[in-house]
């Protein structure tokens, strides 16, 4: 009657030892919650700095003048006046059209956005979201999700002396 | 009527649920987690800006200069005031032309605070086009809408 026997055993549902599985999944949990870092997306702006040239190049063509943006700040850092050219602008939105009317709104390798040349003079004190704000009123705009260039040249003016 | 027999059996809770909720969890943090070693610190708040999207590829021999609110610069694990940062710019340029590269090539990433001062920021690219550097990006946080 033996293999009546082992039948009989064979009935019998065999039990999935639970805990060392559980044990290690939330080990796994609680290492994925501590590593967990919400990181947002960061981009970067392309700035010209070139070093003044001591000898300068001997080139074909008369590059275009730089737009010159003054952007001036009050005691505090927050932004008073930004200046393209000799006009007073009130807000970054008209900087920004301001820009589109110079340069013009086509894209292209022949357009004029992408030979001219936007020079930053900012003051010392002014916060640098101020300065963020104005690249990016100046480098481009959003049309549909996708990003429009306007001007990508943009450097920044020697430093104003602090005070 | 008919009673159950097996009353002496301990009750036992149905595991099942919970161990598929507790994978799903495992499985949404795996596939969140960021092991990328991009430099960031959170003492950094970067300046918003709606077109700051990330780079298709990441930059060729990159140097990351994080600007703190205070003037101090986070560079490489150390915090240097700004003053101070040329021996380690000029170490930098080093290791860079030791290994065959070129400094010019190289791009500076200046991660400045929001309230630094813009004085400061060029301050600080005067260091660097000093030491030979001479590519420059900022970066900015992506704004939403």
């Amino acid at each position: 009657m033996r293999i009546r026997h082992q039948a009989s055993h064979g009935d019998e549902k065999i039990e999935l030892q639970m805990t060392p599985m559980i044990d290690i999944v939330f080990q796994l949990l609680i290492f994925f919650i501590m590593t967990f870092k919400i990181a947002m997306p960061e981009g970067d702006f392309n700035i010209k700095m070139p070093l003044a040239s001591s000898a300068p190049s001997i080139v074909d063509e008369i590059p275009l003048p730089p737009i010159n943006v003054r952007l001036t700040a009050g005691p505090d850092g927050k932004i008073s006046s930004i200046q393209i050219g000799e006009r007073a602008l009130k807000n970054f939105d008209e900087l920004h059209q301001e820009i589109i009317a110079l340069v013009g709104a086509d894209a292209g390798p022949s357009a004029v956005a992408s030979e001219a040349e936007v020079e930053l003079d900012c003051d010392y004190n002014l916060e640098y979201r101020y300065t963020v704000e104005a690249i990016t009123a100046i480098s481009g705009r959003i049309v549909e999700n996708a990003i429009v260039p306007l001007v990508e040249k943009v450097k920044f003016a020697p430093a104003r002396p602090p005070g | 009527m008919r009673f159950p027999t097996k009353s002496s059996k301990a009750a036992e809770g149905d595991m099942t649920p919970m161990i598929d909720m507790t994978f799903q969890l495992i499985a949404f943090f795996m596939v969140l987690i960021n092991f990328s070693d991009a430099e960031q610190n959170e003492r950094i708040t970067l300046p918003l800006s709606s077109l700051a999207k990330p780079p298709d590829a990441p930059a060729d021999t990159p140097l990351t200069l994080q600007l703190t609110r205070e003037g101090t610069v986070l560079f490489a694990g150390d915090e240097v005031p700004l003053a101070g940062i040329k021996p380690f710019l000029l170490r930098e340029k080093e290791v860079l032309t030791r290994t065959d590269r070129n400094p010019a090539e190289a791009t500076v990433i200046i991660r400045a605070d929001a309230a630094t001062k813009t004085g400061v920021v060029q301050e600080l690219i005067r260091s660097c086009q000093e030491t030979g550097f001479e590519k420059f990006t900022l970066r900015a946080k992506q704004e939403e809408g």
